[in-house]
Protein backbone atom coordinates (compact mmCIF):
# COMPACT_ATOMS: atom_id res chain seq x y z
CA UNK A 1 0.00 0.00 0.00
CA UNK A 2 1.09 3.65 -0.64
CA UNK A 3 2.61 5.56 1.95
CA UNK A 4 0.25 8.60 0.72
CA UNK A 5 -2.15 8.15 -2.09
CA UNK A 6 -3.95 11.08 -3.81
CA UNK A 7 -6.40 10.26 -5.58
CA UNK A 8 -8.75 12.23 -8.16
CA UNK A 9 -8.00 15.32 -6.57
CA UNK A 10 -10.33 18.49 -8.07
CA UNK A 11 -9.00 21.98 -7.14
CA UNK A 12 -8.34 25.27 -8.34
CA UNK A 13 -9.04 29.26 -6.98
CA UNK A 14 -11.97 30.82 -6.92
CA UNK A 15 -14.01 29.88 -10.08
CA UNK A 16 -10.77 28.90 -11.79
CA UNK A 17 -10.17 24.98 -12.06
CA UNK A 18 -6.80 24.07 -11.97
CA UNK A 19 -6.90 20.41 -10.89
CA UNK A 20 -8.89 17.87 -13.22
CA UNK A 21 -8.40 14.92 -11.24
CA UNK A 22 -5.50 14.21 -10.67
CA UNK A 23 -3.96 10.44 -8.84
CA UNK A 24 -0.85 10.16 -7.65
CA UNK A 25 0.93 7.63 -5.30
CA UNK A 26 3.88 7.72 -3.34
CA UNK A 27 5.89 4.66 -2.23
CA UNK A 28 7.43 4.58 1.13
CA UNK A 29 11.20 5.45 1.53
CA UNK A 30 10.92 6.84 -2.28
CA UNK A 31 11.61 9.62 -4.18
CA UNK A 32 9.02 10.44 -6.13
CA UNK A 33 9.08 13.43 -8.54
CA UNK A 34 5.69 15.18 -10.23
CA UNK A 35 6.89 17.69 -13.26
CA UNK A 36 5.25 19.41 -15.55
CA UNK A 37 5.24 23.18 -17.77
CA UNK A 38 4.12 26.56 -16.44
CA UNK A 39 0.60 26.33 -15.12
CA UNK A 40 -0.41 22.85 -14.90
CA UNK A 41 -1.34 22.89 -11.69
CA UNK A 42 1.77 21.55 -9.60
CA UNK A 43 1.80 23.71 -6.89
CA UNK A 44 -2.07 23.51 -6.59
CA UNK A 45 -1.47 20.26 -6.15
CA UNK A 46 0.78 20.37 -3.26
CA UNK A 47 -1.31 23.07 -1.78
CA UNK A 48 -4.28 21.03 -2.02
CA UNK A 49 -2.98 17.79 -0.87
CA UNK A 50 -1.21 20.17 2.15
CA UNK A 51 -4.93 21.44 3.15
CA UNK A 52 -3.66 25.20 2.10
CA UNK A 53 -5.97 25.35 -0.21
CA UNK A 54 -9.44 23.32 -0.10
CA UNK A 55 -9.88 20.33 -2.67
CA UNK A 56 -13.01 20.51 -4.04
CA UNK A 57 -13.63 16.80 -4.50
CA UNK A 58 -10.95 13.54 -4.42
CA UNK A 59 -9.13 12.10 -1.22
CA UNK A 60 -5.93 12.32 0.25
CA UNK A 61 -5.13 8.96 1.80
CA UNK A 62 -1.91 9.57 4.34
CA UNK A 63 -1.07 5.67 5.95
CA UNK A 64 -4.28 4.58 5.43
CA UNK A 65 -6.07 7.26 7.32
CA UNK A 66 -8.50 9.81 5.21
CA UNK A 67 -6.48 13.24 5.70
CA UNK A 68 -8.55 15.16 3.27
CA UNK A 69 -10.03 18.03 4.80
CA UNK A 70 -7.27 18.08 7.81
CA UNK A 71 -5.97 21.40 8.15
CA UNK A 72 -2.06 22.05 7.22
CA UNK A 73 -0.97 22.39 10.74
CA UNK A 74 -2.24 18.76 11.90
CA UNK A 75 -1.08 17.11 8.52
CA UNK A 76 2.25 18.57 9.38
CA UNK A 77 1.84 17.34 13.24
CA UNK A 78 1.37 13.88 11.05
CA UNK A 79 4.84 14.25 9.08
CA UNK A 80 3.28 15.36 5.88
CA UNK A 81 5.97 18.46 5.43
CA UNK A 82 6.43 21.27 2.53
CA UNK A 83 9.11 22.83 1.61
CA UNK A 84 7.26 26.00 -0.01
CA UNK A 85 8.23 27.63 -3.60
CA UNK A 86 10.35 30.47 -3.26
CA UNK A 87 11.96 29.10 0.30
CA UNK A 88 9.49 31.68 2.17
CA UNK A 89 12.64 31.87 5.10
CA UNK A 90 12.01 34.28 7.91
CA UNK A 91 14.68 36.85 6.54
CA UNK A 92 15.46 38.70 9.43
CA UNK A 93 15.71 35.69 11.80
CA UNK A 94 19.38 33.94 11.97
CA UNK A 95 19.84 30.60 9.96
CA UNK A 96 19.64 28.90 13.42
CA UNK A 97 16.03 30.47 14.52
CA UNK A 98 15.44 29.40 11.23
CA UNK A 99 15.93 25.72 11.66
CA UNK A 100 14.08 25.96 15.06
CA UNK A 101 10.96 27.67 13.62
CA UNK A 102 10.96 24.04 11.71
CA UNK A 103 10.56 22.20 15.02
CA UNK A 104 7.67 23.89 16.20
CA UNK A 105 5.49 20.70 15.58
CA UNK A 106 5.12 18.32 18.64
CA UNK A 107 6.27 15.61 17.13
CA UNK A 108 9.64 17.17 15.89
CA UNK A 109 10.39 19.27 19.13
CA UNK A 110 12.15 16.46 21.23
CA UNK A 111 13.95 15.88 18.30
CA UNK A 112 15.24 19.16 17.56
CA UNK A 113 18.82 18.14 18.40
CA UNK A 114 18.93 14.90 16.16
CA UNK A 115 17.43 16.62 13.63
CA UNK A 116 19.83 19.83 13.58
CA UNK A 117 22.80 17.72 13.35
CA UNK A 118 21.40 15.72 10.70
CA UNK A 119 20.54 19.35 8.69
CA UNK A 120 24.20 20.18 9.67
CA UNK A 121 25.88 17.20 8.38
CA UNK A 122 23.48 17.62 4.98
CA UNK A 123 24.53 21.17 4.77
CA UNK A 124 27.64 21.91 6.26
CA UNK A 125 27.54 25.96 5.22
CA UNK A 126 24.10 26.40 7.49
CA UNK A 127 26.35 25.18 10.00
CA UNK A 128 28.97 27.61 9.17
CA UNK A 129 26.69 30.46 9.08
CA UNK A 130 23.98 29.55 11.84
CA UNK A 131 23.94 32.80 13.27
CA UNK A 132 23.38 34.64 9.86
CA UNK A 133 20.39 36.49 9.18
CA UNK A 134 18.69 34.46 6.76
CA UNK A 135 18.29 37.35 4.29
CA UNK A 136 21.68 36.88 4.16
CA UNK A 137 22.42 34.26 2.31
CA UNK A 138 23.18 33.48 -1.37
CA UNK A 139 20.30 32.02 -3.20
CA UNK A 140 21.85 28.41 -3.24
CA UNK A 141 22.25 28.97 0.29
CA UNK A 142 18.70 29.64 1.21
CA UNK A 143 17.22 26.89 -0.90
CA UNK A 144 19.49 24.47 1.49
CA UNK A 145 18.27 26.35 4.53
CA UNK A 146 14.19 26.28 3.61
CA UNK A 147 15.11 22.51 2.87
CA UNK A 148 16.92 22.12 6.20
CA UNK A 149 14.03 23.68 7.91
CA UNK A 150 11.81 20.73 6.30
CA UNK A 151 13.81 18.11 7.64
CA UNK A 152 13.90 19.81 11.26
CA UNK A 153 10.21 19.15 11.02
CA UNK A 154 11.11 15.41 11.38
CA UNK A 155 8.84 14.67 8.17
CA UNK A 156 7.55 11.21 7.09
CA UNK A 157 7.22 12.59 3.80
CA UNK A 158 8.92 15.95 2.61
CA UNK A 159 7.58 17.29 0.07
CA UNK A 160 9.32 20.32 -2.14
CA UNK A 161 8.47 22.92 -4.22
CA UNK A 162 10.79 23.62 -6.85
CA UNK A 163 13.91 22.95 -5.58
CA UNK A 164 16.22 24.25 -8.37
CA UNK A 165 14.69 27.17 -9.44
CA UNK A 166 16.60 29.95 -10.31
CA UNK A 167 20.22 28.63 -9.17
CA UNK A 168 23.48 27.93 -10.98
CA UNK A 169 24.38 24.69 -12.34
CA UNK A 170 26.62 23.71 -9.79
CA UNK A 171 24.17 24.46 -6.64
CA UNK A 172 21.68 22.73 -8.95
CA UNK A 173 23.64 19.29 -8.48
CA UNK A 174 24.45 19.81 -4.72
CA UNK A 175 20.64 20.11 -4.04
CA UNK A 176 19.94 17.30 -5.97
CA UNK A 177 22.89 15.10 -4.54
CA UNK A 178 21.63 15.91 -1.15
CA UNK A 179 17.88 14.73 -2.22
CA UNK A 180 19.60 11.36 -2.39
CA UNK A 181 21.07 11.39 1.11
CA UNK A 182 17.52 12.49 2.39
CA UNK A 183 16.33 8.91 1.01
CA UNK A 184 19.10 7.18 2.72
CA UNK A 185 17.61 8.71 5.97
CA UNK A 186 14.11 6.96 4.99
CA UNK A 187 12.75 10.05 3.86
CA UNK A 188 9.62 9.61 1.60
CA UNK A 189 10.21 12.62 -0.98
CA UNK A 190 7.56 14.37 -3.39
CA UNK A 191 9.44 16.61 -5.55
CA UNK A 192 7.72 19.20 -7.58
CA UNK A 193 10.18 20.57 -10.30
CA UNK A 194 10.63 22.41 -13.51
CA UNK A 195 13.60 21.09 -13.65
CA UNK A 196 12.54 17.76 -15.59
CA UNK A 197 16.08 16.08 -16.56
CA UNK A 198 17.43 16.46 -12.94
CA UNK A 199 13.87 15.66 -11.55
CA UNK A 200 13.93 12.44 -13.58
CA UNK A 201 17.81 11.77 -12.97
CA UNK A 202 17.33 11.52 -9.20
CA UNK A 203 13.99 9.87 -8.54
CA UNK A 204 12.75 6.69 -8.54
CA UNK A 205 9.41 7.11 -9.88
CA UNK A 206 7.74 10.29 -12.13
CA UNK A 207 4.76 11.93 -12.86
CA UNK A 208 4.22 14.38 -15.64
CA UNK A 209 1.57 16.90 -15.37
CA UNK A 210 -0.57 18.15 -17.64
CA UNK A 211 -3.15 20.57 -17.76
CA UNK A 212 -4.21 19.28 -14.17
CA UNK A 213 -4.05 16.03 -15.14
CA UNK A 214 -1.75 13.24 -14.83
CA UNK A 215 -0.65 12.30 -18.68
CA UNK A 216 2.28 9.92 -17.92
CA UNK A 217 3.98 8.15 -15.06
CA UNK A 218 6.13 5.63 -14.88
CA UNK A 219 9.97 4.46 -13.03
CA UNK A 220 12.07 7.47 -13.49
CA UNK A 221 14.67 5.69 -15.65
CA UNK A 222 12.07 5.08 -18.54
CA UNK A 223 10.32 8.49 -18.32
CA UNK A 224 13.70 10.25 -18.91
CA UNK A 225 14.08 8.37 -21.94
CA UNK A 226 10.42 8.49 -23.21
CA UNK A 227 9.73 10.87 -25.67
CA UNK A 228 6.19 11.65 -24.55
CA UNK A 229 7.48 13.74 -21.78
CA UNK A 230 9.05 15.91 -24.31
CA UNK A 231 5.88 15.92 -26.21
CA UNK A 232 3.79 16.54 -23.31
CA UNK A 233 6.32 19.32 -22.51
CA UNK A 234 6.37 20.64 -26.05
CA UNK A 235 2.44 20.56 -26.59
CA UNK A 236 2.72 18.31 -30.01
CA UNK B 1 3.96 39.89 -48.24
CA UNK B 2 4.01 42.90 -46.35
CA UNK B 3 6.13 43.44 -42.69
CA UNK B 4 3.35 44.75 -40.22
CA UNK B 5 5.46 44.48 -36.99
CA UNK B 6 9.33 45.00 -37.04
CA UNK B 7 11.09 44.75 -33.71
CA UNK B 8 14.64 45.54 -33.85
CA UNK B 9 17.47 44.65 -30.96
CA UNK B 10 14.85 45.46 -28.19
CA UNK B 11 16.39 45.36 -24.94
CA UNK B 12 14.63 46.03 -21.53
CA UNK B 13 16.24 46.53 -17.97
CA UNK B 14 14.77 46.58 -14.77
CA UNK B 15 17.93 48.20 -12.76
CA UNK B 16 20.40 45.54 -12.75
CA UNK B 17 17.61 43.20 -14.55
CA UNK B 18 18.15 42.36 -17.47
CA UNK B 19 14.80 41.49 -19.31
CA UNK B 20 14.79 41.20 -22.89
CA UNK B 21 18.08 41.39 -24.88
CA UNK B 22 18.35 42.00 -28.24
CA UNK B 23 15.18 40.70 -29.83
CA UNK B 24 14.54 40.80 -33.16
CA UNK B 25 11.61 39.72 -35.75
CA UNK B 26 9.73 40.14 -38.22
CA UNK B 27 5.95 40.06 -38.33
CA UNK B 28 4.19 39.24 -41.50
CA UNK B 29 0.58 40.63 -42.13
CA UNK B 30 -2.33 38.05 -41.37
CA UNK B 31 0.33 35.79 -39.21
CA UNK B 32 -0.30 34.60 -35.81
CA UNK B 33 3.23 34.54 -33.69
CA UNK B 34 3.02 32.14 -30.47
CA UNK B 35 5.60 33.59 -28.47
CA UNK B 36 6.59 30.57 -25.50
CA UNK B 37 9.06 30.28 -22.85
CA UNK B 38 9.35 29.59 -19.11
CA UNK B 39 7.96 31.49 -16.50
CA UNK B 40 9.85 35.02 -15.97
CA UNK B 41 11.54 34.45 -19.33
CA UNK B 42 10.31 38.39 -20.92
CA UNK B 43 7.18 37.45 -22.61
CA UNK B 44 4.61 39.88 -20.95
CA UNK B 45 7.48 42.29 -20.93
CA UNK B 46 8.45 42.10 -24.44
CA UNK B 47 3.95 42.80 -24.97
CA UNK B 48 4.69 46.05 -22.57
CA UNK B 49 7.12 46.98 -24.84
CA UNK B 50 5.32 46.53 -28.24
CA UNK B 51 2.33 48.61 -26.65
CA UNK B 52 4.18 51.39 -25.37
CA UNK B 53 3.78 50.07 -21.17
CA UNK B 54 7.11 50.68 -21.39
CA UNK B 55 10.13 52.14 -23.73
CA UNK B 56 12.73 49.85 -24.51
CA UNK B 57 16.27 51.11 -23.64
CA UNK B 58 17.51 50.03 -26.96
CA UNK B 59 16.92 49.17 -30.02
CA UNK B 60 13.25 50.07 -31.87
CA UNK B 61 9.96 49.02 -33.14
CA UNK B 62 8.07 49.56 -36.70
CA UNK B 63 4.39 49.26 -36.97
CA UNK B 64 3.32 49.76 -40.17
CA UNK B 65 6.52 51.40 -41.83
CA UNK B 66 6.37 53.38 -38.73
CA UNK B 67 8.60 53.97 -35.66
CA UNK B 68 6.65 53.65 -32.40
CA UNK B 69 9.69 53.44 -29.85
CA UNK B 70 8.62 55.58 -26.81
CA UNK B 71 4.91 56.20 -27.82
CA UNK B 72 2.09 55.57 -25.51
CA UNK B 73 -0.38 52.73 -25.42
CA UNK B 74 -3.23 55.28 -26.02
CA UNK B 75 -1.48 56.51 -28.84
CA UNK B 76 -0.68 53.10 -30.45
CA UNK B 77 -4.15 52.13 -29.58
CA UNK B 78 -5.18 54.67 -32.58
CA UNK B 79 -2.88 53.33 -34.97
CA UNK B 80 -4.22 49.92 -34.94
CA UNK B 81 -2.93 47.92 -31.80
CA UNK B 82 -4.82 46.53 -29.44
CA UNK B 83 -4.16 43.91 -26.54
CA UNK B 84 -5.62 41.42 -24.16
CA UNK B 85 -4.47 41.08 -20.54
CA UNK B 86 -3.11 37.97 -18.43
CA UNK B 87 -5.52 39.27 -15.88
CA UNK B 88 -8.51 40.12 -17.38
CA UNK B 89 -9.03 43.64 -16.45
CA UNK B 90 -12.91 44.52 -17.42
CA UNK B 91 -14.71 47.40 -16.18
CA UNK B 92 -16.70 45.88 -13.53
CA UNK B 93 -19.53 48.33 -12.92
CA UNK B 94 -20.48 48.96 -16.78
CA UNK B 95 -22.10 46.23 -18.76
CA UNK B 96 -20.80 43.78 -20.82
CA UNK B 97 -22.19 45.84 -23.78
CA UNK B 98 -20.38 48.95 -22.78
CA UNK B 99 -17.22 47.06 -21.99
CA UNK B 100 -17.09 46.43 -25.57
CA UNK B 101 -17.93 50.12 -26.59
CA UNK B 102 -14.96 51.29 -24.76
CA UNK B 103 -13.00 49.57 -26.98
CA UNK B 104 -14.55 51.08 -30.19
CA UNK B 105 -14.48 54.84 -28.85
CA UNK B 106 -10.78 54.48 -27.94
CA UNK B 107 -9.54 52.44 -31.12
CA UNK B 108 -8.43 52.96 -34.61
CA UNK B 109 -11.51 54.49 -35.60
CA UNK B 110 -12.49 56.45 -32.43
CA UNK B 111 -16.53 55.65 -33.20
CA UNK B 112 -19.12 57.81 -31.74
CA UNK B 113 -21.65 56.07 -28.72
CA UNK B 114 -23.98 55.18 -31.89
CA UNK B 115 -21.58 53.38 -34.12
CA UNK B 116 -19.52 51.61 -31.12
CA UNK B 117 -22.77 50.21 -29.72
CA UNK B 118 -23.49 48.61 -32.97
CA UNK B 119 -20.28 47.38 -33.14
CA UNK B 120 -20.45 45.92 -29.79
CA UNK B 121 -22.84 43.89 -30.44
CA UNK B 122 -21.73 42.33 -33.53
CA UNK B 123 -18.26 41.61 -32.05
CA UNK B 124 -20.06 40.00 -28.46
CA UNK B 125 -21.71 37.80 -31.10
CA UNK B 126 -18.64 37.34 -33.20
CA UNK B 127 -16.70 35.90 -29.95
CA UNK B 128 -19.39 34.28 -28.56
CA UNK B 129 -20.61 36.08 -25.79
CA UNK B 130 -24.47 36.32 -25.54
CA UNK B 131 -25.46 38.04 -22.35
CA UNK B 132 -28.24 39.95 -21.21
CA UNK B 133 -27.92 43.47 -22.92
CA UNK B 134 -27.48 44.83 -18.94
CA UNK B 135 -25.37 42.38 -17.47
CA UNK B 136 -22.81 43.84 -15.45
CA UNK B 137 -19.01 42.92 -16.32
CA UNK B 138 -18.26 41.76 -12.75
CA UNK B 139 -20.89 39.20 -12.57
CA UNK B 140 -18.99 37.17 -16.03
CA UNK B 141 -17.32 33.98 -14.95
CA UNK B 142 -14.03 33.24 -15.95
CA UNK B 143 -14.49 31.91 -19.90
CA UNK B 144 -16.37 34.83 -20.23
CA UNK B 145 -14.40 37.10 -19.07
CA UNK B 146 -11.65 35.72 -21.52
CA UNK B 147 -14.10 36.36 -23.93
CA UNK B 148 -14.93 39.48 -22.88
CA UNK B 149 -11.71 40.94 -22.75
CA UNK B 150 -11.13 39.71 -26.19
CA UNK B 151 -14.30 41.66 -27.49
CA UNK B 152 -12.77 44.76 -26.20
CA UNK B 153 -9.90 45.08 -27.96
CA UNK B 154 -11.29 43.90 -31.34
CA UNK B 155 -13.85 46.41 -31.16
CA UNK B 156 -11.08 48.73 -31.71
CA UNK B 157 -10.61 47.14 -34.97
CA UNK B 158 -6.72 46.51 -35.03
CA UNK B 159 -4.51 45.57 -37.17
CA UNK B 160 -2.26 44.13 -34.76
CA UNK B 161 -4.16 41.78 -31.62
CA UNK B 162 -1.64 40.78 -28.75
CA UNK B 163 -3.31 38.45 -27.01
CA UNK B 164 -1.54 37.55 -23.47
CA UNK B 165 -2.37 34.24 -21.84
CA UNK B 166 -6.45 34.06 -23.38
CA UNK B 167 -6.32 30.19 -22.51
CA UNK B 168 -5.26 29.81 -19.26
CA UNK B 169 -7.85 29.20 -16.41
CA UNK B 170 -10.03 27.76 -18.97
CA UNK B 171 -11.59 23.97 -19.27
CA UNK B 172 -10.56 21.79 -22.30
CA UNK B 173 -14.26 22.61 -24.24
CA UNK B 174 -13.22 26.25 -23.33
CA UNK B 175 -9.95 26.03 -24.90
CA UNK B 176 -11.11 24.28 -28.00
CA UNK B 177 -13.72 27.14 -28.58
CA UNK B 178 -11.47 29.96 -27.73
CA UNK B 179 -9.15 28.10 -30.53
CA UNK B 180 -11.64 28.24 -32.95
CA UNK B 181 -12.18 32.25 -32.56
CA UNK B 182 -8.71 32.91 -32.61
CA UNK B 183 -8.22 31.31 -35.55
CA UNK B 184 -11.58 33.36 -37.13
CA UNK B 185 -9.82 36.57 -36.10
CA UNK B 186 -7.10 35.74 -38.51
CA UNK B 187 -9.51 34.57 -40.99
CA UNK B 188 -10.83 38.63 -41.02
CA UNK B 189 -6.58 39.76 -41.69
CA UNK B 190 -5.57 40.29 -38.08
CA UNK B 191 -2.51 39.69 -37.18
CA UNK B 192 -1.98 38.09 -33.86
CA UNK B 193 1.07 37.48 -31.41
CA UNK B 194 -0.31 35.40 -28.57
CA UNK B 195 1.62 34.69 -25.66
CA UNK B 196 0.59 30.88 -24.29
CA UNK B 197 1.54 28.41 -22.08
CA UNK B 198 -1.07 25.66 -23.45
CA UNK B 199 1.22 24.44 -25.65
CA UNK B 200 -0.85 22.05 -27.96
CA UNK B 201 -2.73 24.93 -28.76
CA UNK B 202 0.12 27.42 -29.52
CA UNK B 203 1.84 24.82 -31.18
CA UNK B 204 -1.50 24.14 -33.55
CA UNK B 205 -2.51 27.26 -34.22
CA UNK B 206 0.80 29.16 -34.68
CA UNK B 207 2.27 30.04 -38.40
CA UNK B 208 5.32 30.67 -36.43
CA UNK B 209 6.86 30.62 -32.56
CA UNK B 210 9.31 32.76 -30.87
CA UNK B 211 11.04 31.44 -27.48
CA UNK B 212 12.39 33.29 -24.60
CA UNK B 213 14.27 31.87 -21.95
CA UNK B 214 15.79 34.80 -19.75
CA UNK B 215 15.06 37.67 -21.88
CA UNK B 216 17.03 35.90 -24.90
CA UNK B 217 15.06 34.74 -28.15
CA UNK B 218 16.20 31.93 -28.12
CA UNK B 219 14.47 30.15 -31.12
CA UNK B 220 12.34 31.33 -33.66
CA UNK B 221 10.74 28.99 -36.53
CA UNK B 222 7.70 26.80 -37.51
CA UNK B 223 6.27 24.87 -34.51
CA UNK B 224 7.43 21.79 -35.76
CA UNK B 225 10.72 23.28 -36.22
CA UNK B 226 10.48 24.56 -32.29
CA UNK B 227 9.78 21.33 -30.95
CA UNK B 228 12.75 19.72 -32.32
CA UNK B 229 15.02 23.10 -31.02
CA UNK B 230 17.43 21.27 -28.52
CA UNK B 231 17.91 24.70 -26.74
CA UNK B 232 14.31 25.12 -26.76
CA UNK B 233 13.89 21.46 -25.04
CA UNK B 234 16.59 22.04 -22.71
CA UNK B 235 14.56 25.46 -21.65
CA UNK B 236 12.14 23.74 -20.75
CA UNK B 237 13.16 20.28 -19.52
CA UNK B 238 16.43 21.68 -17.94
CA UNK B 239 20.23 20.65 -19.37
CA UNK B 240 20.80 16.67 -20.37
CA UNK B 241 24.40 16.93 -19.39
CA UNK B 242 23.85 18.19 -15.61
CA UNK B 243 21.06 15.15 -15.13
CA UNK B 244 24.06 12.68 -16.51
CA UNK B 245 25.88 13.35 -14.36
CA UNK B 246 23.90 13.63 -11.20
CA UNK B 247 22.94 9.74 -12.94
CA UNK B 248 26.60 9.02 -13.09
CA UNK B 249 27.10 9.38 -9.42
CA UNK B 250 24.46 7.23 -8.20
Amino acid sequence: MALLEIKDLVSGYGEVQILWGASLELAEGQLTCLVGGNGVGKTTLLRSLMGLLRPWQGSVTFQGKDVTHLPAYTKAEMGLVMVPEGRQLFTEMSVYENLEMGASNKRARPKLKHNLERVYEMFPRLKERQAQKAGTLSGGEQQMLAVGRGIMADPVVLMIDELSLGLAPVLVLQLFESLKQLRELGITILLVEQNVQMALAVSDYGYVLAEGKVELQGPARHLIKDQHVREAYLGL
Amino acid sequence: MSILLQVQGVTKRFGGLQALTQVTFDLPAGQILGLIGPNGAGKTTLFNVINGVYSPEEGRILFREQDITGKKPYELAKMGMARTHQIVRPLNELTVHENVMVGACFGRENQPLGRAADIAAEILQFVGLTVKPDQLAGSLNVAQKKRLEMARALAAHPYLLLLDEVLAGLNPSEISNMVETILKIREQGITIIMIEHVMKAVMNVSDRVIVLDYGQQIAEGTPAEISKDEKVIEAYLGDPRLAERLLQEN
